[in-house]
């Protein structure tokens, strides 16, 4: 068994291009639950958005990535403005059906036969979509340090990748620590106070659900540049809730709270899988088919999560103090 | 004890000539309401004819159990929208005003169940009462130049305010672990950070020990004597004599009787209201007797 195999395996996916997707997703249900307390369920949809925008429009129209890449970012502002204005004025619960409720649409629709010409029905759209973005790739070989395996091409994304959640961090952290983040935090608490302050409650949630929407979907265009394919049922909600696992192993509310939460996430993922396929290689487990790993690294890292909540529910960088006031 | 200070005496004496009725009219209002209906079904739970607030006066709104003072109170803030009626404040027009606007023009309310905003610090509370933030536009608050001196002025002012309602020392705590008592008090300092013309405070004394009720019915004198109005709504008969210049009585969604306390506590009318007449005697002229007529 190649123990070394399966560590290098996990840090290579903790620190990759499909951790990158999913802690810009948990950034984004961050901004949305965790400071202003919107139920967001359809994150999917707006990486669905973002990644059918590049396939769509380089694929499928033949024009540049760099137009693709704001038109996306605009059919995301779009999706949030229609999704916020019905729903924004109502009970949170609202949003939350109608969100997932969306993304869902979005990826039927997508993947129908009668749109096949435009989005590749259940094939999806593959071609060199994000060839204008690796055109520019400044590395020449692949990077193979011990424990860190990467393509040429995936280690340009990767750079890319965090460089972007960088600066969206500091972002955030600038906004929270704002007057406009405590009014926000104001709204998560209890949204007719702040209304009865004078401030727009409903503007302010718009606000949020369009910049949460908005990181939702640079991770969908990350992942249609690096993966050169997308595909309907990549955007299944599971990827929304993958996404608020995510943010609740880091702590919610805290703005390094998913850049922990998606690499400790997909370690534990990558390493119980990877474990479990040594384990069966070398004969030490007979009663596993390989194909059911798959399944059972899921069942595991979920009894873990378990674990996490029951022992440590405020998340890694979480405060207890302030989650016994939200039982009162 | 009488409510003193040059304030309370130029309201009391303003308002020593105005007639003893429900809907009268006075010298100087700063809030006139008429014709205000709201219905839920079938029921009336407001139903006022007219009625007026003198500036700079402490106006308390009383009335038993489901009398629909707090409805009333939704529908002047905007909270609720009325099924007819109109209303004005510092002679502006008021009807189908968004309630963050209504904040907005000076006319700030609490809530009777007290909403401190758990998971922030107290003094961030106090903060989120300031008017015209510019740290609050989204662009702006990205760039902490631009609001820096305005959040250290407004950051002043709020420790002033802590420190008169005895809160200074729980500054950096969470409100959300502050007792009941103490919650209403940061309610009412948070209003005051907005410096409201009109301040509505809806039971302000409701589960509070008595201690502290005294410190409250004191810093509600205070806001008068600064210069505000306060508008409260309360049903202990009690504490409204203490320090109201002008009592308003509601009973069934209407205003049954008006004037200083000590006139209203004698009014046969409002101790039916308020104790259920021996005879179960129809108290409106629909007929309706008092027994039956619980709103909330």
């Amino acid at each position: 068994m190649d123990f070394s195999f399966v560590i290098g395996q996990s840090i290579t996916q903790a620190l990759g291009v499909t951790a990158i997707i999913y802690c810009l997703a948990a950034m984004g249900l961050n901004l949305q639950f965790g400071y202003t307390g919107l139920l967001n369920f359809g994150q999917v949809a707006f990486a669905a958005i973002g990644a059918y925008s590049i396939g769509v429009i380089v694929i499928s129209f033949g024009a540049s990535l760099w137009a693709a890449i704001p038109i996306g970012l605009l059919a995301s502002v779009a999706l949030a403005l229609v999704l916020g204005i019905p729903t924004l004025r109502l009970r949170a619960d609202y949003l939350a059906i109608v969100t997932i409720a969306t993304s869902e649409i979005i990826r039927l629709m997508v993947r129908s036969i009668a749109l096949r010409e435009t989005f590749g029905g259940a094939n999806g759209i593959n071609g060199k979509m994000g060839q204008a973005f690796h055109d520019l790739n400044p590395f020449h070989a692949d990077i193979e340090l011990p424990f860190l395996t990467w393509t040429r091409q995936d280690l340009w994304v990767v750079t890319v990748g965090w460089s972007l959640i960088a600066i969206f961090t500091l972002a955030t952290w600038l906004l929270v620590r704002s007057p406009w983040g405590r009014v926000v935090k104001g709204i998560r608490e209890d949204e007719n106070a702040v209304v009865s302050l004078g401030k727009n409650a409903y503007v302010y949630k718009m606000q949020a659900l369009v910049l949460g929407g908005l990181l939702g979907t640079v991770g969908g265009i990350v992942w249609a540049v690096a993966k050169q394919s997308v595909q309907p049922d990549n955007f299944v909600p599971d990827v929304t809730f993958f996404s608020y696992t995510i943010l609740l192993l880091g702590g919610a509310a805290r703005v390094f709270g998913p850049i922990v939460g998606a690499i400790i996430f997909w370690f534990l993922l990558v390493f119980v899988g990877e474990f479990l396929n040594q384990m069966i290689a070398a004969g030490w487990i007979t009663f596993l088919l390989p194909t059911d790993v798959g399944p059972i690294r899921f069942i595991l890292v979920g009894l873990g999560l378990m674990g996490l909540m029951i022992f440590r529910p405020q998340g890694i960088f979480g405060d207890k103090r302030e989650l016994a006031l939200d039982a009162r | 004890m009488p409510a003193n200070g040059q304030r309370a005496l130029e309201a009391q004496s303003a308002l020593a000539t105005v007639p003893r009725v429900p809907g009268a009219s006075k010298p100087d209002p700063i809030l006139v309401a008429s014709s205000i209906v709201r219905r839920f079904g079938g029921l009336s739970a407001v139903d006022v004819d007219h009625v007026e607030v003198q500036r700079g006066s402490i106006t308390a709104l009383i009335g038993p159990n489901g009398a629909g003072k707090t409805t009333f109170f939704n529908l002047l803030t905007g909270f609720d929208a009325p099924d007819e009626g109109a209303w004005s404040f510092n002679g502006r027009s008021m009807g189908r005003l968004s309630p963050y606007r209504v904040a907005r023009l000076g006319m700030v309310r609490t809530f009777q169940l007290t909403k401190a905003l758990n998971r922030l610090r107290v003094i961030d509370n106090m903060l989120l009462g300031a008017k015209g933030q510019r740290g609050e536009r989204l662009w702006a608050s990205l760039f902490p130049f631009l609001w820096r001196g305005q959040e250290v002025k407004n950051t002043e002012r709020a420790d002033v305010l802590l420190k008169r309602f005895s809160l200074d020392a729980k500054r950096g705590d969470f409100a959300g672990s502050l007792s009941g008592g103490q919650r209403k008090l940061l309610e009412m300092a948070r209003a005051l950070m907005s410096e409201p013309e009109l301040i509505m405070l809806d039971e302000p004394m409701a589960g509070v020990n008595p201690a502290l009720t005294q410190s409250l019915l004191q810093h509600i004198k205070m806001i008068r004597e600064e210069g505000s109005t306060v508008l409260f709504v309360e049903h202990d008969m009690d504490m409204v004599h203490d320090i109201s210049d002008w009592v308003i009585v509601m009973a069934q969604g209407k205003i049954i009787a008006e004037g200083p306390p000590g006139d209203v506590m004698k009014n046969s009318e409002v101790i039916d209201a308020y104790l259920g007449s021996r005879h179960e005697k129809a108290l409106t002229e629909s007929g309706e007797s008092l027994t039956t007529g619980e709103i909330k």
